[in-house]
């Protein structure tokens, strides 16, 4: 084969390679880790997270507004400690309540952030101290047997 | 006459470290020589066809119907739970973080790799290799890392086209076939599929692949006992132990990239 064919067929090659993952990039992958230098970060403390897990969507009003970065635990409140990551472009009061909340009925859970209204915005290492926790179905159960029972003893 | 069976153990232990040994050393060799490459593009080039543009055809029929079958499938099981649409999430993350690196290097390996194997072994049996040698020419350079890097860069390549490929096979099925949603198919695959959690990790396990699959292939040509029969064992040797490498890697990397998500 003359070296000029061998040179195009390779070069679609590479051509169709790279287009491939730059497709892969694009359209199949979110951008959120790309896009990391644009975020601040806020803790907010939680008494039960439930099944939150890193990487879960933070949402205002049903709309994405940043990314859990980190969980752990306080080892003097004994209280668990979410690290949000909030894109620059969404500023919150300080005032914000946040709240775990569930997608669907067994779904993800996510963190839900409702605006209050301070004018004074939360800016990079600040604290929510608004905080509700997520709901556990266990807990429900337990309570409401334990409120049946009581009518039941009346 | 008890130590028999025990000499002849440590005696097979011996004789697999000391290739593995000969292996690494070889592969330092070709990184070594690779100057050639750059000083004679041509050759990687000529190269890059044969192991890539020639793989291309088996790559893409494989991607395809390795996304259909993961679409019906996965549609089929994620139904029962009434969650059909997140199969395009399901097609996306398997193809990406697995079947795609995996399936890619082994084929990869039976397509190309024991091509390699049988032409450089045949090299060696026909004593052109010695050829080389008595002219002073490095047969390293000249013949084994244009292969070598040939490998290296279209195994990356060929696992992008079977991974998207895959994922539009996927969206055949379960889109113009199973009637999920299109706009739902891709909206649940981009809300759970992470751009360096997953594309980027899935793209280092071919690039590790790819080495490792390339540097079996020209070590047991180059180094096949010179008769007819040795290069066809060589060629046997390449696609097992490229396909039992690529696996066991597999393992590992997963558990270091994927543990704890």
């Amino acid at each position: 084969m003359k070296y000029s064919m061998l040179d195009l067929w390779v070069g679609l090659f590479i051509v169709v390679g790279v287009a491939a993952i730059v497709f892969l990039s694009l359209r199949v992958a979110n951008q959120t880790t790309l896009r990391a230098n644009e975020t601040y970060s806020v803790t907010a403390e939680f008494d039960n997270i439930g099944g939150l897990k890193v990487r879960a969507p933070v949402r205002s009003a049903g709309v994405t507004v940043g990314r859990i970065a980190d969980i752990y635990l306080d080892t003097t409140t004994f209280k668990a400690v979410v690290k949000l990551e909030i894109e620059e472009q969404f500023p919150f009061s300080s005032d914000t309540s946040a709240s775990i909340l569930t997608a669907g009925l067994l779904g993800e859970q996510y963190v839900s952030l409702q605006a209050g209204v301070d004018t004074e915005t939360l800016s990079d290492g600040d604290d929510i101290w608004l905080t509700s926790s997520a709901m556990v179905l266990e807990n429900l159960i337990s309570n409401f047997m334990f409120n049946a029972a009581s009518e039941g003893d009346q | 006459m008890l130590l028999q069976p025990l000499a002849g153990i440590g005696g097979k232990a011996n004789g697999l470290f000391s290739r593995v040994g000969l292996a690494g050393r070889f592969l330092l060799e070709t990184v070594y020589y690779s100057g050639m490459c750059l000083r004679r593009p041509r050759l990687v080039i000529k190269e890059i066809y044969f192991v890539g543009v020639l793989s291309l055809a088996i790559i893409v029929v494989s991607g395809l119907f390795v996304g259909m079958v993961l679409g019906l499938q996965m549609y089929d099981t994620l139904d029962r739970f009434g969650s059909g649409e997140v199969v395009g999430m399901v097609v996306a993350l398997s193809l990406v973080r697995e079947l795609g690196p995996v399936l890619s290097a082994i084929l990869f390996a039976s397509r190309a790799g024991s091509a390699v194997t049988a032409e450089i072994g045949l090299m060696r049996a026909t004593e052109q290799i010695s050829a080389m040698e008595m002219m002073a020419i490095q047969p390293i350079a000249r013949v084994v890392t244009p292969r070598f890097w040939a490998g290296v860069i279209s195994l990356p390549l060929l696992t992008s086209i079977f991974n998207v490929t895959g994922i539009l096979g996927g969206y055949l099925v379960a889109v113009n076939l199973l009637g999920v949603d299109g706009g739902m198919f891709w909206s649940e695959m981009q809300d759970s599929v992470d751009f360096r959690l997953d594309i980027m990790n899935g793209f280092d396990k071919s690039v590790i692949f790819a080495i490792a699959v390339s540097l079996v292939a020209v070590f047991e040509g180059y180094h096949a006992t010179a008769t007819a029969e040795g290069v066809s064992r060589a060629t046997t040797r390449t696609v097992v132990i490229s396909a039992l490498l690529v696996l066991g890697l597999d393992f590992v990397l997963t558990a270091f990239m994927f543990r704890g998500i």
